[in-house]
């Protein structure tokens, strides 16, 4: 290591990609500059497209450095890669597992290839196995695993070994807050322990809180760094909590809040309440924004990462003004449709999803376990659970792509795996992973679908523009949608579930692994389709989403947990009814009465 | 019904997108045609068409001048040396140098001039055996006719005996006009086969066949939208294989165009059922690669065209009913060079018919019951 | 995890010796060989195929003109035309059927039942009395070379027996002058059946099958389910990541080609006149060979349809149509051949076809087992070369 602790510096980075199809070069990253302390955890943050992937690939040493320099642990990574790879660990985005090899085996070949002595071996397995709870599936086939587990076994083949560096790339995507907590202990002591360097790249300015250093990225370049405190005075004094006096949900407050956008940059519910943050000109006791409070009780409160992130985007978005301001055509999308609100209540108590005693087994696994809840019109339902608890199950029989062993299920009034083809007609599905098809054009993967669904002529047209208006995708008509960035990927895969004007929206997992900017974007959409009389059936990992949600079930092992109201569940979970929401709590604090409770059976029985 | 077909066409242009798109698969589906096409026309030849050999010609005589001049003026036998003794027979054929050395013994003029049956030695390198028989049978016949010609110019008595040969559907006897048929068939089978195998384990690898399950499409539409896009490509490369047969290597037709194709669309359908099955079985593009790649190769084998199927042990000719090449190359060959109509190979048609009937079915109900 | 437990980080102090070079080695192969036994679709073509094959070209597939079915027609019943087909009957390679009608000829030609027609008009007696016999000969001609072979032995058998009956009836030496008859020897194969010359071809079939075709997949594998990104960032060398790729392809080669060995020789009968060690030697070779170019392929287009489509045409084409496996590289015009010269596996093909069949030929064992591993260490080189640890 270099006389000034830095493990990793970097000067003068640029780098750029050849577009093979357009033969256009594009540039990832421009004029990179980094001095990463030795022994910290660093992390880099940003919407998609912003670099973070490139910069971890060539820290590793995967893409060649053509202009600039990189030095990682004193090693130049463009003379001498091979020997920063036997320093660092790095687990990249999508961690290729070896999907016929079982979880023991895969995490034994990177031991292997790494040189863990079978010593450290020992200890190091019993504690990857405590965080990723992938000991009871030490046999299985890591093809077999669900997308979350496989995640947690990615990383775990990461951590086998304790590296000088270790390269984090959205690690926490798609796993659930438990796990997420553990996986950070194990960062945290490693750090501490062993004065490892540790650079994460996420999504979740939650975890980017924890680190030391923050390098906020927007398309290629470092817009700004500092320590996460240093950041989020970015929003000191315009941060502030409105208590809504009303019954009525948060999210009402906070789409007023959003659509006064001359005012306020930013609005979120947050256990209950709606935090929000105003630009520089306006005072916190400005006229017209009393009005849109409406009475709510402000008051300010200590700024956090995010609110700094916001403030920052925002400012860039604003600096760059020819582009296209996302937020704002989703802010004019929710103010027409909040007005129409043309759903009567009559039609709000029509039951639309009805599931009964749901039971789904494979082979002697049962994935799903007695599960019966109902979904009224206009509804946005959430399922939640860790992974692995059934909550894809749940979803994949609902849309009739998996048959139940048994138990009774109704959507819009049939059972789409028997009814006939039409009745599909009036769900829309957007599934976990992108799966339209990449090498077709946006425009074609909407005409394809768009038919699919018996639009043509006119009507198809009208639909195209209309969705294609709705979620900004001008200019990229022609664009191979496997080319887009993810955030897009996922605007284009909603464009393509709402298509057909479904009366039912099945969503599983749509945000993770998008950036805040994205997912505020998605949830005004997704807010606002409700109002219009849509139901919304959607599973998330982000705990603080299920407050946009009317209801949740939580999900364990198979098992329903708790249904009702975020309020309903917090209650459930044993907390006063008055205490402010925290629904990350209330999820692990469920999660983990369960698991004891199996426990104790567990025990009775065999003492029994 | 309109919303039916519109349906089915939608599904139909997705395809043909998704599969032409890409340059390099448009390359993959268009250059082996040609290159293949041309290679079967040179290379795939068992007509003898240069036979090197060497002479041991222990007599000297005038005869075995006489005769060896009457085998060169074949065009095919080509004397490469000329041996002084026996043992340099075994270098000349061990290197490859000779396929063939004739020998003539010492009293070989002496002897037929003494009124006896004199033998010619012909020694073979059998290591290529259909060389080896073919050379073996040229020789024999014009050593018979030298008999005859030589006795008769000598004085001596010739049966006066002619005979006529004749040829049907392939006057020069050309192998190439009995293959390059056959590959009109053949060449788009492997690929149409892959196509249509990989498109559904594509689809699931990627997951978009599920997303494909939740619009109202029902699975037999699917399964016709699959269908049709492999079934057109297959079809422009047979008329490329076509084209070459006809127009490059000059092989006449003798039947007509729409027996040919009504016959190659009833063939391109039992092979996309095939191609379907096998990819609503397998669980990635690897397997459906594979196992249609495991299918092809005894089915090409096993169809007529490298050896005749009457040439096949019973239990393998029983097996070649379920090969919808075999009927195919035989469908085609008669068409193309017998110049027959439909009606006459009607029977090639029905295993064909069977094999998509059973199936097209099957594959699509695999689409929704086999679970992933 | 104890506080004492780990102090340091834990890097390998050892990662540049041997022994770690033969720990990470080991820790891929044993990986890829598990990936191979748990693959069925891999196994199949690995073993299974070549099991069947062997199979169909050991009793299904035959060239041989042997009783080949032959239509005479007798449109003169007297004894000199009977006289004249009688040596169709003699000939191992043709058995006549005796028909008395044209049409009944003609409708059996039709139906594939015969291979060919042989037409005694009815006025052949009289004709060849007066000097001008002839006799018809038709040949289905849509099968060429087999046709050509039948064609070429009916013509030579009806003459010579009108030589031979022409002596008979004078007496010979009557004239004075006897006549030729053709005494063939076939050498390596003496009873030339075309099993002998197709088994050993389907051995470099099938060595290339496991080498180029289901290797050309490993590695575009790899990089299409994206399992390299997280690999290539640890100790391991480019060069374990090939060799673990060879080792198990190896091994399935050398099983592919046992197998084919003991099936050629106990159940066909085949000989291997020349040495087994240097038949051994000399697929070996190839098999490094076949995998280079297997490898290459894969880490050149990194996408497993396209390496699969590619393999197929530079590497299993080749060894059918051009090797001289199942035709005859010295009937094809110059250009083909020399294309064809030009692909390892022809070479390969006429050094086991020799070792099989023919024996030790020296200069040909030197000549080509040296081609061979000019191939082995380029196409291996090149494949090393092309597989880099980049993602660019």
């Amino acid at each position: 290591m270099n006389a000034a602790g830095s493990a990793v510096q970097v000067q003068g980075l640029h780098k750029q990609f050849l577009d093979k199809e357009s033969g256009r070069t594009i540039v990832a990253l421009r004029d990179i500059n980094l001095a990463i302390p030795a022994g910290t955890i660093s992390a880099f943050v940003g919407p998609d497209g912003a670099g973070k992937t490139t910069l971890l690939r060539l820290l590793a040493g995967l893409l060649r450095v053509e202009t600039g320099s990189i030095e990682v642990l004193g090693v130049d990574a463009k003379r001498d890669p091979q020997q920063i790879q036997d320093r660092i660990s790095y687990m990249p985005q999508r961690f290729g597992l070896y999907e016929d090899l079982s979880v023991q085996e895969n995490l034994d070949l990177y031991a292997d290839l790494h040189g863990v002595g079978a010593q450290a071996r020992v200890e190091r397995y019993a504690r990857l196995m405590e965080m990723t709870g992938l000991a009871k599936f030490t046999e299985r086939p890591a093809g077999k695993l669900s997308g979350g587990m496989k995640q947690k076994l990615g990383l775990a083949c990461t951590l086998v070994r304790s590296p000088e560096l270790l390269l984090l790339d959205e690690p926490t995507v798609g796993v659930d807050p438990l796990s997420r907590v553990e996986l950070w202990e194990i960062v945290e002591q490693l750090r501490h322990d062993e004065h490892l360097t540790v650079i994460i790249s996420t999504a979740y300015l939650d975890e980017a809180e924890r680190c030391a250093q923050v390098y906020v990225m927007h398309e290629g370049e470092v817009l700004a760094h500092g320590t996460p405190q240093a950041l989020s005075d970015h929003a000191r004094g315009r941060c502030f909590m409105a208590r809504s006096p009303s019954k009525q949900p948060s999210r009402l407050l906070q789409s007023r809040l959003l659509d006064a956008d001359d005012m306020v940059i930013d609005a979120v519910p947050q256990g209950g309440d709606v935090r929000f943050i105003l630009n520089e000109q306006t005072q916190s006791d400005a006229l017209c924004l009393r009005k849109i409070l409406d009475g709510a009780r402000v008051e300010e409160v200590s700024p956090r990462l995010e609110d700094g992130f916001m403030v920052l985007m925002r400012a860039k978005l604003h600096h760059d003004k020819g582009e296209t301001d996302a937020s704002l055509a989703a802010v004019s999308l929710s103010k027409s449709v909040t007005g129409a609100d043309a759903c009567g209540g009559a039609a709000r108590d029509e039951v639309m999803i009805e599931v009964r005693d749901l039971v789904r087994k494979f082979g002697d696994f049962i994935a799903v376990n007695s599960t019966s809840f109902a979904v009224r019109r206009g509804e946005i339902f959430g399922l939640l659970g860790p992974n692995g608890a059934g909550k894809t199950t749940t979803f994949r029989m609902l849309c009739g792509l998996l048959p139940a062993t048994s138990g009774f299920l109704q959507v819009a009034g049939v059972n789409l795996r028997t009814a006939r083809a039409n009745a599909r007609r009036r769900i829309g599905y957007v599934s976990q992973k992108f799966s339209l098809y990449g090498n077709l054009s946006v425009k074609e993967n909407l005409e394809f679908f768009g038919g699919a669904y018996g639009l043509r002529g006119q009507r198809l047209r009208q639909r195209i523009a209309t969705v294609t208006e709705q979620f900004e995708l001008h200019g990229l008509e022609r664009t191979p949608s496997g080319h887009l960035p993810g955030g897009f990927k996922q605007r284009l895969a909603m464009a393509v579930g709402l298509l057909h004007e479904p009366d039912i929206l099945f969503l599983d997992e749509p945000t993770s692994g998008t950036d805040p900017l994205a997912r505020r974007e998605f949830w005004r959409r997704i807010t606002a389709l409700a109002n219009a009389g849509v139901t919304v059936i959607i599973t998330t990992h982000f705990l603080d989403e299920a407050e946009y949600c009317d209801r949740i079930v939580i999900q364990d092992a198979g098992e329903l947990k708790a249904l009702g109201t975020p309020r309903e569940v917090w209650v459930q979970a044993g907390h006063s009814a008055t205490s402010p929401l925290n629904m990350e709590k209330a999820f692990i604090d469920i999660v983990n009465q369960a698991r004891q409770s199996a426990q104790r059976n567990d025990k009775e029985v065999a003492s029994a | 019904m309109f919303a039916l077909l519109h349906r089915i066409f939608i599904l139909c242009r997705k395809e043909l997108l998704a599969i032409l798109k890409d340059p390099s698969s448009r390359i993959v589906l268009i250059m082996p045609v040609f290159i293949q096409s041309f290679l079967f026309g040179y290379a795939a030849t068992y007509d003898l068409t240069n036979a090197p050999y060497a002479v041991l010609d222990q007599s000297r005589s005038a005869v075995s001048t006489e005769l060896i001049s009457k085998l060169e003026s074949s065009g095919v036998f080509h004397r490469v040396a000329n041996l002084t003794s026996e043992h340099e027979i075994a270098e000349a054929i061990d290197s490859g140098e000779a396929l063939l050395v004739l020998q003539f013994g010492p009293s070989f003029a002496e002897d037929l001039y003494a009124g006896k049956e004199v033998d010619l030695q012909v020694i073979l390198d059998a290591r290529n055996s259909n060389s080896a028989g073919s050379a073996a049978a040229y020789i024999n016949a014009i050593v018979a006719s030298f008999n005859q010609q030589w006795r008769q110019s000598h004085g001596g008595g010739a049966p006066a005996l002619s005979i006529e040969a004749r040829s049907w559907y392939n006057p020069n006897l050309e192998t190439r006009w009995y293959f390059m048929p056959s590959m009109i068939a053949s060449l788009a089978f492997l690929q149409t086969l892959m196509l249509t195998a990989l498109s559904v384990a594509r689809e699931r690898e990627q997951g978009t066949f599920d997303q494909l399950l939740v619009t109202p499409m029902s699975p037999a539409e699917i399964m016709i939208g699959k269908a049709v896009p492999p079934i057109m490509i297959g079809l422009v490369q047979s008329t490329i294989v076509m084209m070459v047969t006809l127009h490059w290597f000059h092989v006449p037709m003798a039947g007509s165009f729409i027996s040919l194709y009504l016959g190659l669309i009833f063939f391109m359908i039992s092979c996309v059922g095939v191609g379907l099955a096998i990819s609503a079985l397998s669980a990635n593009m690897q397997q459906a690669m594979f196992y249609a790649f495991m299918l092809s190769m005894p089915l090409m084998l096993l169809s007529g065209l490298a050896t005749p199927v009457r040439n096949m042990p019973m239990p393998i000719q029983i097996l070649t009913y379920a090969n919808p090449l075999r009927f195919a190359i035989d469908l085609i060959q008669r068409v193309y060079l017998e110049g027959v109509s439909l009606m006459t190979v009607w029977h090639d048609l029905v295993p064909l018919f069977v094999i998509a009937a059973l199936t097209l079915p099957w594959a699509a109900w695999l689409f929704r019951h086999r679970l992933v | 995890m104890p506080e004492a437990s780990v102090a340091a980080p834990q890097l390998d102090p050892h990662r540049h010796s041997v022994r770690a070079f033969a720990r990470r080695l080991f820790a891929l192969t044993r990986k890829e060989v598990r990936q191979l036994l748990r693959d069925k679709s891999n196994l199949s073509i690995g073993l299974l195929l070549p099991v069947i094959l062997m199979l169909i070209f050991g009793y299904g597939l035959s060239l041989d003109v042997k009783n080949a079915p032959i239509a005479v027609v007798m449109d003169d019943s007297s004894p000199t035309a009977m006289e004249a087909v009688v040596g169709l009957q003699l000939s191992p390679f043709l058995s006549p059927i005796m028909l008395t009608s044209m049409r009944e000829a003609e409708a059996k030609m039709l139906a594939r039942e015969v291979d060919g027609i042989v037409r005694v008009p009815s006025n052949y007696s009289s004709e060849l009395a007066a000097g001008h016999g002839s006799i018809q000969v038709i040949v289905h001609g849509a099968e060429a070379s087999r046709a050509s072979i039948i064609l070429n032995y009916v013509t030579a058998t009806l003459a010579q027996q009108g030589v031979r009956s022409l002596d008979r009836v004078g007496g010979i030496g009557k004239g004075g002058l006897g006549y030729i008859d053709v005494e063939s020897r076939l050498w390596f194969n003496e009873s030339n059946t075309s099993t002998w010359y197709l088994v050993p071809g389907l051995i470099v079939l099938i060595i290339t099958l496991v080498g180029a075709f289901l290797t050309a997949l490993v590695m575009a594998r790899e990089w299409e389910r994206g399992t390299f990104e997280a690999l290539f960032v640890s100790p391991v060398k480019p060069v374990e990541i090939l060799l673990a790729k060879i080792i198990p392809y190896f091994c399935v080669g050398i099983i592919g080609l046992a197998m084919c060995l003991v099936t050629a020789r106990f159940l066909f009968g085949v000989p291997i006149m020349g040495s087994l060690l240097i038949l051994l030697f000399a697929s070996v070779l190839y098999l490094l060979v076949a995998l280079g170019i297997g490898l290459l392929i894969s880490s050149v287009t990194k996408n497993q349809f396209m390496a699969s489509q590619v393999s197929l045409l530079v590497s299993l084409l080749p060894v059918l149509m051009l090797s001289g496996f199942m035709f005859d590289l010295r009937n094809v015009p110059l250009p083909i051949s020399i294309i064809g010269h030009l692909f390892p596996a022809t070479h390969f093909m006429s050094l086991i076809k020799t070792l099989m069949l023919a024996g030790n030929v020296w200069p040909q064992i030197i000549v080509q087992c040296s081609i061979l591993i000019a191939y082995a260490v380029f196409f291996i080189s090149a494949a090393r070369f092309v597989t880099r640890k980049r993602l660019d």
